[in-house]
């Protein structure tokens, strides 16, 4: 158990420092969620209420499609580079390094959309009852869509134009995330119980967290043999 | 279960099965369509068009069903390695689409004089769509792997998530209860159909699982003599 930790540890480390580094994907998932979310006001005109109305969605919307963006190099650079043949082989096991890797792809990709949500909730003219919410459901939210995506990424791991199909698998189980975490926030904005939304949405992030790490594992396998 | 996992024996069976899927396919539908266009009453606020329903509720009951049909003999793949059930998969994926289309567009001509739209986002309406999006995904990842083992096993995978969405699915109109109607067939407290209109229902129901038996059986059959010819091909291009 603790060599299986310490090995999650170190794996996650590396792969934050790697996500960070220069062309890292963490830099380029950032600079993708801040510019697809002020090309919104060019698209629909910069009325308020409209804005107000559109925020909670187009907020989630371009979250997830930023996370997806960074989801076909999940395991895609270790694989070609030979290291994913030697995690497989951590005495450890595979299932605790698609954990970490997972962990990792959250922490850099999502956490720091997470953050910077407020401010894009600004430009959106987002009311201040649904800040809270707006970051707790992101919060939420993108680690099922980290957990989810790994799948995907693993499936298409041995191919070499995986984004498109990886896209295609993926996006039909981000929905149920993405209904819950945006009505949580429009509960909020009207005052109304968002509590409901809120474990809906956990529930749906526990299932992902379960069965995530379980098929991601068995897809590597089989793309490893 | 293992009995059934040689192809020769799955042959032999289907070629007895066939014969009777297309009696079955024929008598029940010409009598279902018979029904329902001519001897079920029409509905006192739907008029007419309530005769949507028997294309439209088996075809969306046969969506879910052959998702199922998947995700058996998936599960069956990933654990005991059937090659046959491997391809009970592919074979069935094409037709569950074609299925979930059917319920989607039947859904959208009966929506239009009923509801007014052709499209809503109510639960049951998106939670299908999601499932035509989830066969898309299955037999493109079939498609885009060359190795065919290895693509009937990431098939498999992937059909095992997607199973999550079926009880999504038949519990949606419950959880959400919006435009689309809640279950009134199969339901615990009985149906709340008459029977003057549950009995064409039954009887095309029968008429596309029959449809599906034969389409399904044919495939598969198809899917075995490919690949023997591939075998075959591989076999004398070694040898000469």
């Amino acid at each position: 158990m603790n060599a299986s930790f310490a090995i999650m540890i170190s794996v996650i480390m590396r792969d934050v420092r790697l996500g960070w580094s220069q062309g890292g994907t963490g830099t380029m998932s950032l600079s993708f969620f801040f510019i697809a979310v002020t090309l919104f006001p060019f698209g629909v005109g910069p009325e308020p209420q409209v804005l107000t109305r559109i925020a909670p969605g187009v907020i989630w919307v371009v979250a997830l499609l930023a996370c997806l963006l960074s989801l076909d190099r999940l395991y895609q650079a270790d694989y070609e580079d030979g290291s994913l043949d030697d995690l497989a082989l951590s005495p450890a096991g595979l299932l605790p390094v698609v954990i970490a890797k997972i962990l990792a792809h959250w922490i850099s990709t999502s956490l720091p959309l997470v953050l910077l949500s407020p401010l894009l909730g600004l430009l959106m003219n987002l009311p201040a009852e649904g800040y809270v919410q707006l970051v707790l459901s992101l919060a939420i939210g993108t680690l099922a869509l980290s957990f989810i995506g790994s799948i995907g990424a693993a499936l298409t791991v041995a191919m070499r134009r995986g984004g498109v199909l990886l896209s295609l698998l993926v996006l039909p189980l981000y929905i149920p995330s993405l209904i819950f975490g945006v009505t949580g926030i429009d509960a909020a904005i009207m005052g109304l119980d968002v509590l409901p939304h809120t474990a809906l949405l956990s529930a749906i992030t526990l299932v992902a967290v379960v069965l995530g790490p379980i098929a991601s594992a068995s897809a590597i396998r089989l793309a490893l043999e | 279960m293992h009995i059934f996992a040689n192809p020769a024996r799955f042959v032999r069976l289907a070629d007895k099965i066939m014969p009777w899927a297309v009696v079955v396919f024929i008598g029940t539908l010409g009598y279902g369509l018979y029904l329902a266009f001519f001897d079920s009453p029409i509905d006192y606020q739907q008029g007419e068009s309530v005769r949507i329903m028997y294309v439209h509720v088996p075809a969306a009951w046969m969506s879910m069903f052959t998702y199922m049909v998947i995700a058996v003999s998936s599960f069956v793949a990933l654990v005991w390695r059937h090659p046959l059930a491997q391809i009970a998969g592919k074979a069935a994926a094409p037709i569950g689409a074609a299925f979930t289309a059917l319920a989607l567009v039947t859904g959208a001509l009966w929506g239009k004089p009923m509801w007014g739209t052709y499209w809503v986002w109510d639960g049951r309406l998106t939670s299908v769509l999601i499932l035509f999006f989830l066969y898309l995904g299955y037999m493109a990842i079939w498609q885009a792997m060359d190795d065919e083992e290895k693509a009937g096993r990431a098939a498999a995978i992937l059909a095992l998530v997607g199973s999550v969405n079926i009880p999504i699915i038949k519990f949606s109109v419950d959880w959400w209860n919006t435009l689309h109607q809640p279950a009134s067939v199969m339901r615990l407290d009985g149906s709340t159909i008459d029977g003057s209109m549950l009995w064409p229902l039954f009887m095309m129901a029968i008429a596309f699982q029959a449809y599906f038996v034969i389409v399904f059986f044919w495939r598969m059959k198809l899917e075995i003599d490919r690949r023997k010819i591939a075998v075959l091909r591989l076999q004398e291009v070694s040898g000469s």
